[in-house]
């Protein structure tokens, strides 16, 4: 069964999913991080509070994380074959990915940066810190174990989710595991998928947690 | 001109459909290299007023002015240049956590755009000031409460602030930490001139360095003057609860207490005297000594008592009449001590 052509659609497979989930990561990171930012200093205790823009950020990512992911996928498929050109493949499956990742970003940067004192907040105010170098310089700054962590659980699910883009034909680990497990009944290929899934989250799950020690300077 | 000024300041908070007055109509003025000191008990006003002097709470109403320059004229960049002349630190401190401590002194720098460089010479000196050279590279986690106050003075001195706000500063930590800190303070004032505001609620912090005190009550100051005179003779009854530390642990027993107690406060000369003894053997009358201490007033020794008088209101001013005469201040207690 495990001849050079599975063995090498796996390989194929392996790099899809980590194309997916780093890009969508990444692309996630770039909407969904000035939106964290966005609803922590509009927010109530933020640095400047705006019921107006806050409000607004807040209905878009609560309806966009309201709706399940497998059905996002259908959903945008014309969007995202306006986007990428073709709405099958790696490429495509990461537009729903990131439009399904960056509201839960904007949440967890938003919770880490709530998290940061607020007491060093009014230190810095009080030194004559504008508020964008306290968003910078104090904000990102304390806030970077919380936000690394965020990273690390968001590439996790994005792993998963990206799985998920095979019942559409996206590619990767997921899309094997549900042509051959599923329609072939093949069950070795699809023991073989999740075993490697599963080895390619501990390694992110490892390397986060690693770089999270290294940089907290909070307790030792 | 007064280095700071503070006329008429009236700030409100809203809070749902009432508004709280938090502070009211307060006039203070403090000179250049005083050491001032504001007190009052929890949710006087005191932290307010302290936040309105770097403009941290914008009042409601009055003026705010620094150098005789009203706060409220400036815009929003000029102000934070203002807030950089003016240092501030907090009873928690409030370093940055993941900032090692030559970071922490260099941040005030940084944001006002020093050189890098030019930053951490001026951070090394300021770590010598403070007595931390050593501590450079270690992070606020590694050090303790006394040290880390002295990293936030340190901070706080980085750009060379011609006032330094110091918000209970010394209500997290130790006698012996409060005592060294103060110290320390004293010395910046000494070595750069630089005023100093005190907020605090421990009468003793006031005592051992301001040489002025004002006294805050639900919004409004009640009280203000030269320490040595608020302390010899208090006229509210906050500065006297204040000065009474009632809170302090030396209650005595019952059969301690008298009818009519007096607060007598000895300065050093009148020290030799042993007034409490000639007093008891000129009346040939008891009186009961139910507190006693020393205390050290703006560099001065002085003393404080307070007497249980005997029985029988005419002995009574005839004694009090005689502790005057011996030239001690006398206030009648009611409280409790």
């Amino acid at each position: 069964m495990f001849d050079e052509k599975v063995i090498e659609m796996l390989l194929v497979g392996i790099k899809d999913t980590l194309y997916m989930t780093l890009a969508s990561t990444l692309f996630g990171y770039v909407v969904g991080l000035p939106l964290g930012i966005v609803l922590n200093v509009t927010g109530k205790n933020g640095l400047k509070p705006n019921s107006l823009i806050y409000g607004i950020g807040d209905f878009i990512c609560n309806i966009i994380r309201s709706v399940p992911f497998l059905i996002l996928l259908i959903l945008l498929i014309p969007f995202t074959r306006f986007v990428v050109g073709q709405s099958y493949g790696s490429s495509a499956t990461i537009v729903p990915l990131v439009i399904c990742a960056a509201p839960y970003i904007a949440r967890v940067v938003e919770a880490s940066l709530n998290e940061v004192d607020a007491g060093v907040i009014e230190a810095a105010r009080a030194m004559g810190a504008s508020n964008a170098q306290i968003i910078w310089k104090v904000l990102l700054v304390e806030a970077r174990v919380s936000l690394l962590n965020g990273l690390t659980i968001t590439t996790g699910i994005l792993l998963g989710y990206s799985a998920m883009s095979g019942t559409v034909g996206g590619g990767g680990l997921g899309d094997i595991a549900v042509r051959y497990g599923y329609y072939r009944w093949q069950t070795g290929i699809m023991v073989v998928t999740v075993l490697l899934l599963i080895i390619i989250f501990q390694i992110i799950q490892h390397i986060g947690a690693g770089f999270t020690r290294r940089i907290d300077h909070r307790k030792r | 001109m007064s280095e700071i000024e503070i006329k008429n300041l009236t700030k409100q908070f809203k809070v749902k459909d009432s508004t709280v007055t938090a502070l009211d109509h307060i006039n203070l003025s403090v000179e250049k290299g005083d050491i001032f000191g504001i007190i009052g008990m929890s949710g006087a006003g005191k932290s307010t007023l302290v936040r309105s002097i770097n403009y941290l709470e914008q009042p409601s109403e009055g003026q705010v002015l620094i150098d005789g320059v009203d706060l409220a004229d400036l815009n929003d960049r000029e102000l934070r240049k203002k807030r950089s002349e003016i240092g501030m630190i907090f009873q928690g401190f409030n370093l940055l956590e993941q900032k090692n401590v030559i970071d922490n002194v260099c941040f005030p720098l940084e944001i006002s755009g020093k050189k890098k460089k030019e930053a951490r010479e001026r951070a090394r000196e300021l770590l010598k000031t403070v007595y931390l050279e050593e501590k450079e590279k270690a992070y606020p986690s590694q050090l303790s409460g006394g040290q880390k106050q002295r990293v936030a003075i340190a901070r706080a001195l980085a750009t060379n602030p011609k006032i330094l706000l110091c918000d209970e500063a010394t209500s997290a930590l130790d006698p012996q930490t409060t005592e060294s800190i103060l110290q320390l303070l004293k010395e910046i004032n000494e070595k750069y001139g630089i005023t100093i505001v005190i907020i605090t609620h421990q009468m003793s912090v006031v005592t051992r360095i301001c040489k002025k005190v004002a006294i805050i009550e639900n919004g409004f100051l009640v009280e203000e003057g030269p320490v040595d005179r608020v302390f010899e003779a208090p006229q509210s009854d906050a500065a006297k609860e204040l000065i009474l530390e009632k809170k302090k642990e030396y209650l005595p027993v019952e059969d301690l207490k008298a009818d009519r107690k007096i607060r007598i406060v000895f300065e050093d000369n009148s020290s030799y005297e042993p007034v409490v003894a000639n007093l008891i053997l000129h009346f040939g009358k008891p009186v009961n000594i139910l507190k006693a201490d020393t205390k050290n007033i703006g560099g001065r020794a002085r003393g404080e008592m307070i007497l249980g008088l005997p029985d029988g209101e005419e002995i009574q001013d005839q004694m009090i009449t005689w502790i005057r005469e011996r030239g001690l201040t006398v206030t009648e207690v009611d409280e409790d001590v």
